[in-house]
């Protein structure tokens, strides 16, 4: 009988990978359930023997058996895609049951948390910082260190959360990770537990995320016993963007508003109930596994470009003709992500813009497209990696509109906490209409005797841009976070790069 | 049949034993009542030993929770980004006509379905690579 290996990843499903599933059982043919490979163009991805189909579809599914099928991308394994990669957090990526205890052991499972529960804390804490990993969440701080302060900190109970708050556009990974390989996520919370020293670790997964929350919980439910006393518990986000960050994520935690809070004290010293808290991406704590396996730091390390060890999942989004899951050392370059991966956009127009790091993240012009995947480059060219998410824009994109958009998603998301995140992003959207619209004649409130500083004839368009320019710099330095201190970057990108959109 | 006032209680007394009791409080409420009106927050307070404002201040702050039910049924429609660049702008008017008053066109940023956009979820179905026919046909049999 034949073996059908189909994803059952949230995206596979939506791109009907059920419909598939069943006319394969129903001609009968056992089917299997597996992660996904990551090439989203190609999903729903059939897989027999080895051998690839897609995007599939029910009625295709007669001329694959009997081998008349068109769509065929031969080996997956060998599909340029996938062997241009360098796969450590997602190396069971499309070859395993999600759910499949002996999948996951018969992948290396588990090793690194038996390794981990045969060393010394400090031991453990010593082989993360010497891989070099760091924070996946965006900001890149070495994890080792924040797991250092945190077995450090003072205090009876410490807490590990998992950020799985992932709300930027353009990126999917901590999704696919949940939802395609969720014990690697448990077995890197449990050795974070060891390390530090925490019985308990959550895990806030935002709610537009259904199919990762299910698959956690049925995966902590399935072996309790392997981490414990380290217990694990879901607990779901109510679609607050902000939330991602992680103060804000731990107030909601405890069942507060979503605020941010000012640091310090560090999460690592105060963090969740007051307590010690390790906060970590999915990403980050996904990786440990791998570095605490025998000789797993080392090799780790050795991986990367500069201060950047490792390998980064980076994701392949919006107008991209081949989208997914593209995970390499760092030191890639936007062109060969773009063009020589990417294939380009999907309407085959030409490139406009790529916005890399999410809604927070600089839009960059393909003339800078030669820069390297590397923290500190980008923070050098005013842009950020963020979570390694790229969305790619076509020329009908209107750069104008975006910058717009870049304000409006931040008054629509800010926890309000801060003045220069909350008034500024509606001034923002007020400014950039007012400069497309070519400024504004006289005010009647300016114009009142008693205003006798106000200009009296109205503000031109260069004195809106000035006025942007200053609020972009008054929301950059003066916000508590990342959302109000980072949406200047893509106003600035697009301002800078296509002048020509704003008029 | 419990009343409504039992059935509240009950919630905010299974949940009481975990850390941080609120939110899975509020969505085991808006999943029961497909709302958190002013009755189940004071029910909630009382039940946390919190003020009504400390409540309120919550629900108001998450875009989850609805103070009133709304009993059209719900299409959340990704219009982040990455959907941008694919085009979802385009099909938002067709979308809103087909939804009329009978059907809730919600706005959500990004279902983590970024390279296959434009997407859509319907409960806890997702739809993506949704054009305007897709669109209007997923609205109209929501």
């Amino acid at each position: 009988m034949t073996t059908v290996r189909i994803s059952d990843d949230a995206l596979a499903l939506a791109c009907g990978a059920d419909a598939v599933a069943a006319e394969f059982a129903q001609r009968g043919c056992t089917v299997e359930r597996v992660s996904s490979w990551g090439m989203h163009w190609l999903e729903p991805l059939v897989e027999i023997d080895g051998l690839g189909f897609g995007a599939a579809t029910a009625a295709d599914v007669p001329a694959i058996l009997d081998g008349t099928s068109a769509k065929g991308i031969g080996p997956i394994a060998a599909h340029p895609f996938i062997a241009r990669q360098q796969r450590l957090t997602f190396a069971r990526a499309g070859k395993t049951r999600p759910l499949s205890q002996d999948d996951y052991a018969r992948t290396g499972g588990w090793a690194g948390l038996r390794r981990a529960q045969s060393l010394p804390k400090a031991k453990i804490i010593e082989e993360v910082i010497a891989s070099g990993l760091r924070g996946r969440g965006g900001a890149g701080f070495p994890a080792g260190i924040k797991w250092r302060t945190v077995a450090e900190a003072p205090g009876a109970k410490k807490y590990v959360v998992c950020n799985a708050d992932e709300g930027d556009s353009g990126t999917f990974a901590d999704r696919m990770l949940m939802e395609g390989d969720p014990f690697a996520l448990i077995e890197g919370m449990a050795i974070a537990g060891l390390a530090v020293g925490a019985r308990k670790g959550f895990i806030y997964v935002r709610s537009e995320y259904p199919h990762a929350i299910a698959r956690l919980r049925a995966a902590i439910a399935a072996c309790p016993w392997v981490f414990a006393p380290f217990e694990i518990e879901v607990r779901v986000g109510a679609g607050a963007y902000v939330c991602g960050e992680e103060t804000s994520l731990l107030n909601s935690l405890e069942g507060k508003r979503g605020e941010v809070r000012a640091k310090p004290p560090l999460p690592a010293v105060e963090g969740l109930f007051g307590c010690p808290t390790v906060v970590n991406n999915v990403l980050t704590l996904a990786a440990v596994p791998h570095i605490l396996a025998e000789g797993g730091s080392a090799a780790y390390g050795e991986l990367g470009f500069a201060r950047s060890k490792g390998t980064m999942p980076i994701q392949l989004a919006g107008n991209i003709k081949h989208g997914g899951l593209f995970e390499a050392a760092f030191g890639v370059t936007l062109r060969e992500l773009v063009y020589d991966i990417g294939g380009g956009t999907a309407s085959g127009r030409t490139v406009k813009a790529v916005q890399v790091g999410g809604p927070l993240g600089a839009y960059i012009h393909p003339d800078q497209f030669d820069i390297a995947f590397d923290y500190e480059a980008y923070t050098g060219a005013d842009a950020l990696i963020g979570h390694g998410g790229i969305v790619v824009f076509d020329d009908t994109t209107d750069m104008g509109a975006m910058a717009r958009f870049a304000f409006e998603f931040c008054a629509a998301e800010s926890c309000g906490k801060c003045t220069p995140c909350r008034i500024g992003a509606v001034r923002g959207v007020e400014l950039i209409d007012r400069i497309r619209s070519g400024g504004r004649g006289p005010d009647s409130v300016e114009a009142l005797p008693q205003m006798h500083n106000a200009p009296k004839d109205g503000r031109s368009r260069e004195g809106h841009l000035t006025l942007l320019e200053d609020l972009c710099e008054t929301m950059q330095f003066g916000s508590l976070c990342a959302l109000g201190g980072f949406t200047p970057y893509p106003v600035r990108s697009a301002l800078k790069h296509w002048p020509e959109d704003f008029r | 049949m419990m009343s409504r006032a039992e059935r509240l209680a009950k919630i905010c007394a299974d949940h009481a034993p975990i850390e941080g009791p609120l939110l899975p409080i509020l969505h085991a409420v808006q999943a029961e009542f497909a709302c958190v009106d002013a009755e189940a927050e004071r029910a909630i307070a009382h039940a946390l030993n919190l003020s009504r404002a400390d409540v309120h201040g919550v629900v108001s702050f998450y875009h989850d929770f609805g103070a009133e039910p709304d009993p059209r049924p719900i299409v959340q429609l990704c219009r982040a980004e990455a959907c941008q660049a694919r085009g979802v702008e385009a099909l938002v008017p067709a979308a809103e006509a087909a939804a009329g008053d009978r059907v809730r066109l919600s706005t959500v940023y990004c279902l983590g379905l970024c390279s296959v956009g434009p997407s859509a979820r319907v409960g806890d179905r997702l739809h993506a690579r949704l054009d305007e026919a897709a669109l209007v046909a997923l609205v109209r049999s929501a």
